[in-house]
């Protein structure tokens, strides 16, 4: 079953938040690259709003690569959630409403973190897992 | 036109009550007592009803700032088109979410409107003496739900109007639109 590779997440600035790899195929980049690429990303994602041929479009919600699939989900509060996944990955909207939901428990109810800080959530981070494993298992 | 409304009606109840049959439940009392005790430690720390009142209204604040995203990840609602739709899915889904009472949208106006609430589990057992009989009680509510609709672009003022602990018949919270905020990209030259 194709797996899921990386989740990224954005806050309102355009700044990543979060990043996680789940598997040995993702990308190997450092901490700045990550970062530099999670804030293009976000910029990219606009562009590609206003140049869309058809008025009132959504923003971008999926990309096809020879090499990787990416999914985007941008939540009404302005948060970004994107994953990448191999070739053929189904149901990745599913996934980042699923991860959507632990984000919204796991990081938020915690009164220590702080909004639209990096996330460090131990608990967040564990279930995250847990998920991407059933999704790696499932596909 | 009516038929339609109805038909949006028995959406949102079922909506509401599909939410609050997702989420974890806890005893109402200890939640009445937890309240209670929330608002008597800072009658303490502020000493004056309208320190009380403020301090009440911006931790309801902090909360509906974290509380809409649980909202918006767990409840199937789709996209508000005008503010009065944002009354009826908070009252009918977002109350029933996490209160499990049901709220009613009255005195609507284009940028107005008032939630009133039969049933207000946060005030389940209180009596106010006479020299709390300006406490904006059940206050964090208003700050809820001014937090949690800053999040999704809209500053509004979040008012207690009437409460049961004042001698009315029911509690309404007045909501007003002061604002949409939108967010704009802006070049960095600018």
């Amino acid at each position: 079953m194709p797996s899921l590779l990386s989740l990224y997440i954005n806050n309102k600035a355009g700044g990543l938040i979060f990043h996680r790899d789940f598997s040995s195929a993702a990308a190997k980049l450092d901490i700045n690259e990550h970062l530099t690429l999670a804030s293009t990303f976000n910029g990219l994602a606009m562009i590609m709003r206003q140049l869309s041929p058809v008025p009132g479009s959504s923003g971008m919600e999926l990309l096809e690569a020879d090499s990787f699939v990416l999914q985007s989900f941008d939540t009404v509060t302005g948060l970004k959630f994107f994953v990448t996944a191999e070739p053929e990955s189904k149901h990745l909207d599913a996934v980042l409403k699923d991860v959507y939901m632990l984000y919204s428990d796991y990081v938020l109810k915690n009164p220590f973190y702080e909004l639209d800080m990096p996330i460090h959530c131990e608990r967040f981070i564990q279930k995250l897992m847990k998920l991407a494993d059933d999704y790696n298992k499932r596909g | 036109q009516k038929a339609e409304t109805e038909m949006s009606a028995v959406r949102l109840n079922r909506a509401g009550d599909t939410a609050f049959a997702k989420v974890e439940k806890v005893s109402s009392e200890l939640f009445s007592l937890t309240y209670g005790a929330v608002v008597m430690q800072v009658i303490k720390d502020y000493e004056e009803v309208d320190a009380t009142n403020a301090q009440l209204e911006k931790m309801g604040y902090n909360i509906g700032v974290r509380l809409v995203d649980e909202f918006l990840a767990k409840a199937q609602v789709s996209a508000c088109q005008s503010f009065q739709d944002t009354a009826e899915v908070i009252a009918k889904v977002g109350f029933k979410m996490f209160l499990g009472v049901n709220a009613e949208v009255v005195k609507t106006t284009g940028d107005e409107f008032t939630l009133q609430l039969s049933d207000n589990p946060l005030a389940e057992f209180v009596e106010l003496p006479e020299q709390y009989a300006k406490l904006e009680y059940s206050g964090m509510l208003c700050g809820v739900l001014r937090g949690a609709l800053e999040m999704v672009q809209m500053r509004v003022t979040c008012t207690l109007v009437r409460d049961v602990l004042w001698g009315d018949d029911v509690t309404e919270i007045r909501v007003v639109l002061q604002e949409m905020l939108n967010e704009e990209y802006h070049d960095d030259e600018d």
